[in-house]
């Protein structure tokens, strides 16, 4: 079953088109990875999935059978839409258990489920936070405040563990992770796959893809999916570079249609 | 980001309000050749140079230059009636008790309309506070000697006001090296219905070299601010007037924290004066909450006169309706090696008016001076408005002063974050507004007093904006 249906979608700000009709269907259980060229769309896709509204968007995207793109921010978090941001914001002031646990709740208000307390939270955390093997002192301060950039990332991965989304999106977690940081993200990653779920893990690097293997790899070339395959096209890739693919027929193909 | 701006201490000659300067003067007389025989005869020529200040400076108007963005001629125009006369009756216990802070351990003193009353106070053995009516007996060699002796009454026709009409307030002294365990919370309540009714209370701490104490000085309104019950309109209707001067004197190696909570009713007008004098090694937490008021003005000025000593200054005022709510905080730095961090948060929605002039001063001595200023301001409605102004005055060359003011809205980045997590946009809107209150909050060291901020913060957010 499809979780995500994306169909000709296209995005611009200021007359200035970034997206120029994207197509991807991502299904229960799959694991997409979308590489491409800085600025070539990436994160703007990934914002207009969590409903960033600062672009006017055409197309159309299902998620889970409905209509994404008519849904709040929040609405869509609560819907189990989840994205680690390729740079998390600092919150200063804001204690990031009391915000993850209020966030934890809202989507659980939102599926019929009672709100839980302070301590079956912590609980809850407690078990999350070893599989990101993250200090837990992070907790007790403010959210991302000072933080450094790697602690930035793992901390995007830990929130997705307890929020658990149906469909995440990882926005260049892995830079910024030294090696073991990377092993130990991507294996909690790995842990948080089941089949009723999805992800689309955004990267520029293959050396992530060794730890997450995905099912499907797209390339992003200037607003639009150039060429999708297995996971050895990340492989090639990296062995070729992105000349390559732009000048491969099943992308021509594509850019002039 | 050193800044050095030159500020003319020359202040514009204030016409005198010749009307209002006479009745006040009648006023004088009248209480002179009452009650005021009960006062000392060394207190009279205190008064009598307070009402005469007082007559020569009349009401201030916006022409002068300290109260350039304060209109207080809402106040002038009240009739004049101080309350000199203890109230014959007294509220009940029940009621004052809606304005205690829950959980706080503390010796209290209670002040109806200004004066003191025992009756509803209970001060833990050991500590020597009392009534000014009653200390100006019992201990004349010390008030003598301290009473009126900091404040600026040639400059501030409010302090002027207040020394020629104070007939009570609270009087506490830590003998050196002493301490006081629990807090002492002043509460301060005014009930008077009658428009233009006034009280000056008049407050004098002396902490002596080596000792420690915490005082809240709190003001509220009776019927109690009822935040929960969705409606604002607090207290009394009548537009009253709370002119209060409180003088700290902090001696050598003493530790003052002190937390000026003003809470009074919404069409009540709260004008304060808060001096204190800090010598060697001494360090001062001064808090000023503003929450309440239809106009505040709250003047805090420190002097720090000896080294090595440490001040913090931190603000929070909220504004909300129609509210204006004006801080102006003088640290004036006269002796070398002394540190000052001042924080001041401001939160203002509806048709509310902001103020904050941070004035430091670092005299020719004062070297090796590190000062810091910071006042972040958030306008929650386009209707509100803030006039924030650091004025720093440097005459010493090896110092470190720094100052910042921001004035913005909610942060959308911020907002889009925690939306994208599941958190509804009303609610993070209240988070942010809340960690923005909470930054100055938890800078205080008695967990019930921040919990009671925390707890109006968020009634307060629940109703309207703030
Ligand atoms: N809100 C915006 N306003 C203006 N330009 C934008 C906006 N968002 C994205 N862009 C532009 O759109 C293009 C695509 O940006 P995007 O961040 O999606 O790229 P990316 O593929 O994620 O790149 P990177 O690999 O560097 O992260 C860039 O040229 C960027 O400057
Ligand atoms: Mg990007």
């Amino acid at each position: 079953m499809s979780i995500l249906e994306i169909k000709n979608l296209k995005a611009s700000v200021d007359g200035k088109q970034i997206l120029k009709g994207i197509n991807l269907t991502v299904n229960a259980g799959e694991t997409h990875a979308i590489m491409g060229p800085n600025g070539s769309g990436k994160s703007t896709l990934a914002q207009i999935l969590v409903g960033r509204k600062d672009y006017s968007v055409e197309g159309r995207v299902r998620y889970d059978g409905k209509d994404l793109l008519d849904m709040d921010v929040e609405e869509r978090a609560r819907e189990g839409i989840f994205l680690a941001f390729q740079y998390p914001v600092e919150i200063p002031g804001v204690n990031s258990t009391y915000f993850l646990k209020a966030a934890y709740n809202e989507i659980r208000k939102h599926r019929g489920q009672p709100e839980v307390d302070a301590m079956e939270f912590l609980t809850l955390v407690k078990e999350k936070m070893k599989i990101l093997e993250l200090d837990q002192s992070l907790l007790n301060r403010p959210v991302n405040e000072g933080f450094s950039g790697g602690e930035k990332k793992r901390n995007e991965i830990f929130q997705m563990a307890v929020l658990d989304p149906k469909l995440a999106i990882l926005d260049e977690t892995d830079s910024g992770l030294d090696i073991d940081a990377l092993k130990i993200v991507a294996s909690g990653v790995n842990k948080l796959k089941r089949a009723d779920n999805a992800q689309i893990i955004i990267t520029h690097y293959q050396r992530l893809l060794n730890f997450i293997i995905p099912d499907f790899v797209h390339v992003l070339f200037d607003g639009r999916i150039i060429r999708s395959g297995g996971k050895e096209l990340a492989l090639e890739l990296e062995e070729k570079g992105y000349d390559w693919i732009v000048k491969h027929p099943q992308a021509k193909e594509l850019v002039a249609s | 980001m050193i800044q050095t701006e030159k500020m003319s201490p020359a202040r514009k000659p204030v016409a005198p309000a010749p009307t209002a300067g006479q009745s006040f003067l009648a006023k004088f007389e009248e209480f002179e050749r009452g009650r005021v025989r009960q006062s000392p005869d060394w207190l009279y020529p205190i008064r009598k140079a307070g009402i005469a200040h007082f007559a020569e400076l009349g009401f201030p108007t916006v022409q002068n230059e300290e109260w350039r963005y304060t209109n207080i001629a809402p106040i002038a125009k009240l009739p004049f009636h101080p309350i000199l006369e203890r109230p014959a009756s007294l509220p009940a216990l029940k009621e004052i008790e809606t304005l205690f802070i829950p959980g706080l351990k503390c010796s209290r003193m209670v002040f109806v309309d200004g004066h003191y009353a025992p009756e509803l106070s209970a001060i833990a053995d050991g500590i020597k506070a009392c009534g000014l009516s009653e200390a100006w007996k019992t201990e004349a060699r010390l008030l003598e000697r301290h009473l009126g002796r900091y404040v600026h009454c040639e400059e501030n026709a409010f302090v002027a006001l207040n020394t020629a009409f104070f007939t009570d307030g609270a009087f506490i002294h830590i003998p050196a090296n002493s301490q006081i365990e629990d807090p002492v919370h002043l509460l301060f309540v005014s009930r008077s219905s009658e428009p233009g009714s006034s009280s000056h209370p008049r407050n004098l701490v002396i902490a002596e070299r080596g000792s420690r104490c915490r005082i809240i000085e709190h003001y509220a309104s009776l019927p109690a601010l009822s935040e929960s019950k969705g409606s604002r309109s607090n207290g009394s209707d009548a537009p009253t007037l709370t002119n209060a001067v409180t003088e700290i004197v902090v001696g050598e190696d003493a530790s003052v924290e002190h937390c000026k909570w003003q809470a009074e009713s919404l069409s009540a007008f709260h004008i304060a004066t808060l001096q204190v004098q800090q010598e060697g090694k001494s360090r001062v937490i001064q808090h000023s909450i503003s929450t309440g008021a239809k106009i505040a003005r709250i003047d805090i000025h420190l002097v720090l006169g000896g080294e090595g000593i440490e001040s913090i200054l931190n603000g929070l005022y909220l504004g909300g309706g129609d509210q204006l709510v004006d801080h102006h905080t003088v640290v004036d730095h006269a002796a070398p090696r002394c540190a000052s961090h001042e924080f001041y948060n401001g939160i203002l929605d509806g048709k509310s008016k902001g103020v904050f002039n941070g004035k430091i001063f670092v005299r020719k001595d004062a070297q090796k001076t590190d000062a810091k200023q910071t006042s972040r301001n958030l306008l929650l409605s386009d209707e509100a408005t803030i006039d924030t102004k650091p004025q720093l005055e440097i005459f010493a060359d090896d110092v470190k002063c720094t100052h910042g003011a921001t004035v913005g809205q909610l942060n959308e980045e911020e907002i889009f974050y925690l939306r994208s997590r599941g958190i509804g946009a009303e609610n993070a809107r209240r988070m942010l507004i809340h960690a923005f209150a909470s930054d100055v909050i938890n800078r205080i060291t008695l967990a019930p007093i921040r919990e009671e901020l925390e707890k109006l913060m968020s009634e307060r957010l629940d109703r309207e904006g703030v």
